[in-house]
């Protein structure tokens, strides 16, 4: 075994530069390019040259008149190892930069290696606030390459389970995001009620989080007896109490002071950055894959899409309160209409046989070991498929050999796309507005690094 | 299956795509000129950009006419007042992968495409800020290559003691 190297360094600085990131980061005014530059400051309809003018960015000010500080990796309200680099003059925001990276897993070189029975457990691990909606982007991409048909009844379990997800990531949104402002009883109240939601599926899966119940050709269980009467108290219960959140924070003048008006963002700045999910509806484009390019039962059940007008902080908190609401409804008009049937797909390429057929059947038994060991084949092609998560669009592109891995799986995680917003919402901004920002724009940082 | 844009580069081999309305094979030279023309047409958003490589899937079936390189930037694009979804898939290179950056048109592809860059070592031309985004600054190699071995390498990071 070797010596451990222990590094010095004769000055300071150096070791400092040595342990940073270095380009990575928000440079110096006088070292970065005007393209970079006019994006630190979030200018981002005016790149082409002809509007934005790189003159009008005063280059040579004098450094020792603002101030690059750094926030987080590991700053409470960043919701995560989160690290923005500002440029302050002051109080107020000049430049915005996000690093990330620091919870990178390689969770696309992991996929590479396992199964497509294995995926699931991989994609539910990347945003693990929604983790039955990865595991249904992932699986409804498999089952186009396989072209398989899932039963009527796994369709409906699986919208339910999602909307309920829905509902406990906007719980955890709602909770964080009044932790962040100082409604600290706001925190315990999102989290009691997500509790609820998570005993359900305990329940159902077996697991509170990263579940791997929604899985190529269906579900991996069905609903436990009783479940209707478990999901009517959750929709009581949960609905009941969004009106007692109204009453905590809608009105609250402290919350509004810091909610309304503050970073604003219009609809084609949104559109030019690619951003997706409550975001987006904010600026008032009424976007929502489960309205706009329906897939499951969507275009069953009756819901609304909730819009926002002006695209700031309140707007954002208004989308998601309501959309607790809006998920309550469809859960309900998912208990009504439940089908019967199987739960997942009699295809034996993709569904093991039953288990009593296993111990008195041999062919059962190879066929179940086979299907767990190897796996099954997914024909060569490549698929996007796209659903809308609590944060927005969430695209799995899955490409297949012919093999029984996936020759490469890239999962389009919408807060991954939806951070580069923040310098566009922090600029000119107080430094006490950014822990808002941070906030509604809601990262994930498991599916922001991956 | 829906048809080019007017504005499209001429020659633009085309095929249907699973779960999208086209699917393009732009070459290099026609793909900055392609996506601008499907932008003035209506879509408003780059949903996803990524890259392949395909190393060992290199006999993968392509339309007729398209010249198969060893990396793939895959762009995704979603008109949103046309509800239509359209699938780019440029042969970017084999040795020094190499595409024109969509900064300009969208720049909300800039993070996909630093992605892009960290993993494959793609170099994306006018990229305002084209540096490593996910894995640190010193970082050897692009781990999603496929022939950069997983579990072979020692970690890199400095204050580690290296491999026993």
């Amino acid at each position: 075994m070797s010596e451990p190297v222990i590094r010095t360094a004769e000055r300071l600085d150096l070791l400092t530069a040595e342990t940073s990131e270095g380009v990575q980061e928000l440079q110096r005014r006088d070292v970065t390019t005007p393209g970079e530059l006019s994006r630190e400051v979030g200018a981002v309809l005016r790149l082409d040259g002809r509007s934005f003018d790189p003159n009008s960015v005063d280059f040579d000010r004098r450094d020792d008149e603002t101030m690059i500080i750094n926030m987080g990796p590991s700053h409470p309200s960043t919701h995560g190892v989160l690290r923005l680099m500002l440029e302050l003059d002051g109080e107020f925001v000049l430049r915005t930069k996000p690093v990330i990276g620091y919870l990178h897993t390689g969770m696309e070189k992991t996929g590479e290696e396992l199964s497509y029975v294995q995926g699931g457990t991989n994609v539910t691990r990347m945003d693990y606030l929604s983790p039955v909606i990865n595991e249904l982007s992932y699986s409804m991409a498999v089952e186009t390459l396989l072209g398989i048909e899932v039963p009527e009844r796994a369709v409906w379990i699986r919208m339910m389970m999602s909307e309920l997800n829905r509902i406990s990531s906007h719980l955890v949104w709602m909770a964080t995001n009044g932790m962040d402002l100082g409604a600290s009883s706001m925190m315990i109240y999102g989290l009691r009620e997500r509790e609820l939601i998570l005993a359900f599926f305990e329940k159902t899966a077996g697991l509170r989080m990263n579940l791997n119940y929604v899985r190529p050709g269906g579900v991996a269980a069905d609903l436990p007896d009783g479940w209707q009467d478990d999901v009517l108290v959750i929709c009581d219960t949960i609905n009941e109490r969004t009106y007692e959140y109204d009453q905590l924070l809608t009105g609250q003048p402290i919350f509004r002071a810091r909610m309304v008006g503050v970073a604003p963002m219009t609809a084609e700045e949104a559109l030019a950055l690619s951003v997706t999910g409550p975001l987006l509806r904010s600026t008032g484009v009424p976007w929502d894959l489960r309205r706009s390019m329906p897939y499951l039962a969507y275009d069953q059940v009756d819901f609304d899409v909730i819009v926002g007008t002006y695209g700031d902080n309140f707007d954002r908190y208004a989308i998601r309160l309501n959309e607790i609401r809006e998920s309550i409804r469809i859960v309900r008009q998912c208990i009504d209409m439940m089908p019967g049937g199987d739960y997942r797909s009699q295809d034996p390429k993709v569904t093991p046989p039953p288990r009593a057929r296993i111990g008195e059947s041999m062919e059962a038994l190879i066929h179940h070991f086979k299907l767990f060991t190897e796996g099954f084949h997914v024909p060569a092609g490549e698929v996007y498929s796209a659903v809308e998560s609590p944060r927005g669009e969430l695209g799995c592109y899955i490409v297949a050999d012919g093999g029984p891995k996936p020759y490469r799986i890239h999962v389009r995680g919408p807060s991954f796309v939806n951070l580069q917003a923040v310098s566009l919402l922090m600029r000119g901004g107080a430094m006490s507005d950014t822990i808002t920002v941070i906030s509604t724009i809601d990262p994930v940082m498991g599916e922001v690094d991956r | 299956m829906i048809t080019l844009p007017p504005l499209a580069p001429p020659g633009v081999v085309t095929s249907e795509g699973l779960a999208c309305d086209l699917c393009c094979h732009p070459t290099r030279e026609q793909y900055h000129a392609l996506i601008d023309a499907f932008k003035s047409d209506g879509f408003e958003m780059c949903v996803d950009l990524c890259g392949v490589d395909y190393l060992d899937f290199a006999d993968r079936a392509l339309p007729e006419g398209v010249v198969a390189t060893r990396f793939e930037v895959v762009v995704n694009l979603l008109s949103l007042s046309k509800r239509l979804r359209v699938r780019v898939r440029v042969q970017a290179g084999s040795d020094e992968p190499q595409v024109d950056s969509l900064f300009m048109l969208y720049p909300g592809s800039e993070a996909m495409e630093r992605e892009a860059f960290d993993m494959f070592g793609v170099l994306f031309q006018g990229h305002p800020d084209l540096t490593r985004i996910l894995m640190p600054e010193e970082w050897e190699g692009h781990p999603l290559r496929k022939d950069y071995g997983s579990g072979r390498v020692p970690v890199q990071f400095k204050e580690a003691p290296g491999p026993r």
